[in-house]
């Protein structure tokens, strides 16, 4: 674990060595190294408990004393640097360190309950395992121990038990140096000295999760696995996140066919050692609601059906159609998703296909082209952490993906100048010391266009770096901006999508126009060469529908059947298109593992597995595959591709590989794509709508998506929900408490809140509780809407 | 004496045998004659506080301690109005596999709350595999005079330290109207 991870950051191959002795043996070793850190490169264990290696030393348990030659006190190995010539004695040599050791541990444990049996930590606790080998067997302490009442919540989710703590101080400064929320913080003095947060100011942090997982006792602990198993108990199988493009590396821990709880993993080039808490804590919607057999519709009405039946119905179905679409939706893996990128050329021959079930534009399509699909991992977390500017352009990066946040934040704190181009200055951006560059929503091309010219030269610096989120979509000319912004300054542009499965779409050419590895679909011999890979004469030539004219073509009959994956309608900004749409197709087969919406209105459906029950790759927003194994080894759901594969068997066609393996084998032998790409796309920087109020909105991490059901401790510490308005804003309304903001579908109450947003704009969560947008109100961002004082 | 036939002497040993004391134990008509040794392993039995509670905490040390797997323990959380066990965590479910179970009492040895000890009930025999996987309703000692079945609270004014240093001698009224309070409003 820790030996990795510090390679990155205090072991540089260019610092001057220092030769040392630990124990005898003798090493050399970049000068400011912790002792710590060199005797591990040995071999050699010392205790520890606050000692972390991505969190600053602090010395505070003092279990990691050592004996340093000419140091007349042990001194503790986590603080101190090496030097050349220093001979260090641990336990394992010098009585004195020994000794020492042996007395913080018996201090430690002075007021430690040993409440091991009912402990969550109990089986995997740091603290068990070193008061075993560092300890005494015998305490000779006889007095009262300190009490306190426990456990007490910092957060609707996070359980602190004030009696373990060893105040060792990780939580308090992962909180502060690393999440950016110091809620966390060590109160009082002496024996009373306890972790604590502000009466009024729960630890609502998006990454209060990995408290949990860091602290070296029992002390903190989550309501979600609370007395839910012992480590013992657990299968843990290595996984990646599908919340997020973030791509974190998970451990998932399961226990007689259930999801127990989810770890953050150690991969240094993305999430280091962190995750997020929708990451940690939100798969209890892999339980609910499943679709578990075939299902078709006779006389209106959905009923069982078996396979073979149902396959047939549906080959059926969509051979008498002489018009197809495809919606994968953006949760799918690159194999899945590259399944169905083949079955709608191969099968169903058409080009009608998207991944994109959200807002999205036909110039977003044509950036996604030219510029993102199938190309090479560029900027990285590592080239984020290195680079002198970031500029982020319609991305949120604490909600829309938080490892991203943390990595910014990390690079913040290091130098890194960090500008977001948007309507409002936000917690996140506070957090990672961002300049807001102000736009209202819509005018983000506009404001690209006429960049201050300190910006500008700051874009230039070599490193520089431009994320542009999925929002993007939603503004007129905003991807011609960006693009344009970045052809001027050299800087690295970079795509974030919101979803796991999107950037992997992409790549596998689950869009209208696109063909695997960025393959252009008008480009004859990049066409050609899919075609006789796929073993077909030919492939649809003329770019097919996508986004909203796919959807408009299905609502006025144009399309005779659509096959629908992992889709919710509830994610398109109009959402009585998407219903009307797909009621009007006349045939709709469904993919999908959950009941939704549009399980309701198809015409088969067949159930499909989850992230646990299939392996996968999904692509991050660098482009880097993220695989994942099978968690539940015996699990019997098959996976799209499959389910793909046997439609396509039972409409006679081959298709090619159906399982995972054959289809890495498939789009490796593809590779990308080294020709001439799509072309670039060049809108105009459309006009800021006409309106007293507007709306500038995104998906807060934490709010009412439906992967995140199940889960009430999570959902309690949600962001409260609230309009945000700058000072002059809410003086024009009054600065009532609660007011009524009203769009074309109705109104939402929500409280007022006063926030560093442009004026004239009012900046509202898409998707929470008791507020979402696009179903409540129909707007969506940029829109206008009124707002009144609420009683 | 002439030599017998050697066929007639071997039924010397037979006609003598039938004068000897008999040491057979006749099961399952003398049963309750020759009961097992008290130290003998036999079925498991959760154990109760004096006032009903139980003191299972779901810790699953008897589970890591057992060498056959034969123990599936679930904690759960008590919660307010809803209390099983003095302390945080109860037993929410607890089964032990008597196909696999072999008696060796290294359960009984790692339990920190002596919530789980071995009867001397040796009769365990079926004719499905189902019912030999015992749940935690088939296991827990019947409630004695003075005991109310949980949930309940704890007696009041006491913590769960006083349950372990075994202070408590009984269910007192109050817990008893309590309970009965709950369990009558729907």
């Amino acid at each position: 674990m820790t030996i990795t991870s510090s390679a990155g950051s205090d072991i540089t191959p260019q610092a001057q060595l220092v030769t040392i002795v630990v124990d005898g043996v003798a090493i050399q070793i970049p000068k400011g190294t912790l002792v710590i850190r060199a005797a591990e490169l040995l071999g050699i264990e010392i205790p520890r408990f606050c000692d972390h290696p991505l969190l600053e030393p602090v010395a505070a348990c003092r279990m990691c004393l050592v004996d340093i030659e000419g140091v007349p006190k042990p001194q503790p190995a986590c603080a101190q640097v090496v030097s050349d010539g220093m001979q260090v004695r641990t336990q394992l040599t010098s009585p004195i360190a020994r000794d020492a050791q042996e007395g913080v541990m018996e201090f430690l444990l002075l007021n430690h309950p040993l409440d091991c049996p009912v402990c969550d930590k109990g089986g995997e606790c740091p603290l068990q395992n070193q008061a075993m080998s560092a300890g005494r067997p015998e305490s000779r302490f006889e007095g009262e121990k300190r009490t306190f009442p426990k456990p007490i919540n910092v957060s609707a989710q996070i359980l602190l038990d004030r009696e373990r703590c060893v105040s060792c101080a990780r939580c308090t400064r992962f909180a502060e140096q690393i999440a950016g929320d110091p809620m966390l913080e060590l109160l009082e003095r002496g024996v009373r000295q306890q972790v604590g947060t502000a009466a009024d100011q729960p630890f609502d942090s998006y990454f209060s999760g990995n408290t949990v997982q860091i602290c070296p006792v029992g002390a903190l602990t989550s309501a979600a696995y609370r007395f839910r198993s012992r480590p013992f108990d657990l299968v843990s199988v290595p996984t990646t996140c599908e919340h997020c493009a973030s791509g974190c590396s998970l451990r998932t821990d399961h226990r007689r066919g259930t999801v127990t709880r989810r770890l953050a993993w150690d991969e240094p080039a993305v999430n280091e050692e962190w995750n997020c808490d929708k990451g940690r804590f939100a798969f209890t919607y892999q339980e609910l609601g499943r679709v578990e057999t075939p299902l078709i519709r006779e006389d209106g009405q959905l009923r069982v059906a078996s396979w073979p039946e149902a396959l047939d119905f549906a080959a059926r179905g969509l051979a008498a159609a002489s018009s197809h679409g495809v919606l994968v939706g953006g949760r799918s893996t690159i194999e899945d998703a590259y399944a169905y990128a083949r079955f709608a050329r191969v099968a169903l021959k058409t080009d009608n296909i998207d991944f994109r079930v959200r807002d999205s534009s036909d110039e977003e399509a044509q950036f996604l082209r030219s510029s993102v699909a199938g190309t090479a991992v560029r900027t990285t977390y590592e080239t984020l952490e290195k680079a002198p500017v970031v500029v982020l352009i319609a991305f949120e990066p604490e909600d829309e993906s938080p490892i991203v946040f943390l990595r910014l934040r990390k690079a913040a704190r290091g130098g890194t100048r960090i500008y977001s181009v948007g309507a409002a200055a936000t917690r996140g951006l506070a957090k990672m010391r961002g300049t807001l560059i102000p736009a209202k929503p819509g005018a983000e091309a506009a404001v690209l266009a006429e960049l201050a010219e300190h910006v500008r030269v700051d874009l230039s610096t070599p490193g520089a770096v431009i994320m542009v989120g999925e929002r993007i979509a939603g503004v007129e000319g905003g991807a011609t901006a960006v693009l344009e912004l970045a052809r001027a300054t050299g800087a690295a542009l970079t795509w974030v999508p919101r979803r796991a499965g999107e950037r992997g779409a992409l790549d596998a050419g689950a869009l209208a126009g696109l063909l695997p590895g960025g393959r252009p679909l008008t480009d004859d011999s990049a066409r050609g060469a899919v075609a006789a890979a796929w073993g077909v004469d030919s492939l649809p030539a003329t770019v097919g529908l996508a986004g909203t004219a796919l959807l408009t073509a299905a609502r006025d009959g144009a399309i005779g059947a659509l096959i629908t994956a992992g889709v919710e309608l509830a994610d398109l900004p109009d959402q009585i298109l998407g219903r009307t749409a797909i009621e009007a197709v006349g045939f709709v087969v469904a993919l999908e593992n959950h009941h939704s919406a549009v399980t309701e209105l198809a015409d088969v459906v067949f159930p499909v597995a989850v992230v646990t029950e299939k392996s996968g790759t999904f692509i991050n927003w660098e482009g880097r595959p993220r695989p994942f194994a099978q968690a539940f080894k015996d699990a019997l759901v098959m996976s799209d591709a499959v389910v793909l594969g046997m439609l396509a068997s039972a409409m006679n066609i081959v298709v090619g590989a159906s399982d995972v393996a054959g289809i890495r084998r498939e789009l490796g032998a593809l590779g990308a794509w080294p020709g001439p790409r799509a072309e670039q796309p060049s809108s105009p920087a459309g006009q800021v709508v006409q309106g007293a109020y507007l709306v500038a909105t995104w998906r807060e991490l934490i709010d009412s998506g439906v992967m995140q059901e199940g889960e009430p401790y999570l959902a309690a510490t949600a962001h409260a929900v609230a309009a945000t308005v700058s000072v002059t804003t809410a003086g024009a309304l009054g600065n009532p408490e609660l007011v009524t903001v009203t769009g074309p579908l109705g109104s939402v109450t929500v409280s007022l809140q006063i926030g560093d947003v442009v004026d004239g704009v009012v900046c509202l969560p898409l998707n929470s509780p008791g507020c979402a947008l696009y179903r409540d109100l129909g707007v969506r961002s940029g829109q206008a809407v009124t707002i009144e004082g609420a009683v | 004496m002439a030599e017998l036939p050697q066929a007639v002497r071997g039924f010397g040993v037979t006609f003598a045998t039938m004068f000897k004391k008999v040491v057979t134990e006749q099961y399952p008509e003398q049963a309750a004659k020759f009961p097992p040794k008290p130290r003998y392993h036999g079925r498991h039995q959760l154990n109760r506080w004096a006032d009903g509670l139980e003191k299972c905490i779901g810790c699953e040390l008897c589970a890591w301690a057992c060498p056959a797997d034969a123990i599936f323990v679930q904690g759960a959380d008590n919660k307010e109005g809803d209390r099983h066990s003095p302390g945080e965590r109860y037993g929410r479910v607890y089964q032990i596999n008597y196909l696999r179970c072999i008696f060796c009492g290294l359960c009984i040895e790692a339990c920190p709350t002596r919530a789980l000890t071995m009867t001397n009930e040796f009769e365990l025999a079926d004719n499905n595999r189902a019912d030999l996987i015992y749940e935690k309703q088939d296991l827990l000692t019947p409630l004695l005079p003075g005991m109310l079945a949980p949930p309940h609270e704890m007696v009041p004014g006491t913590t769960d330290t006083d349950y372990y240093a075994n202070k408590i001698t009984g269910s007192v009224p109050e817990q008893v109207v309590a309970a009965d309070a709950e369990r009558v409003i729907p």
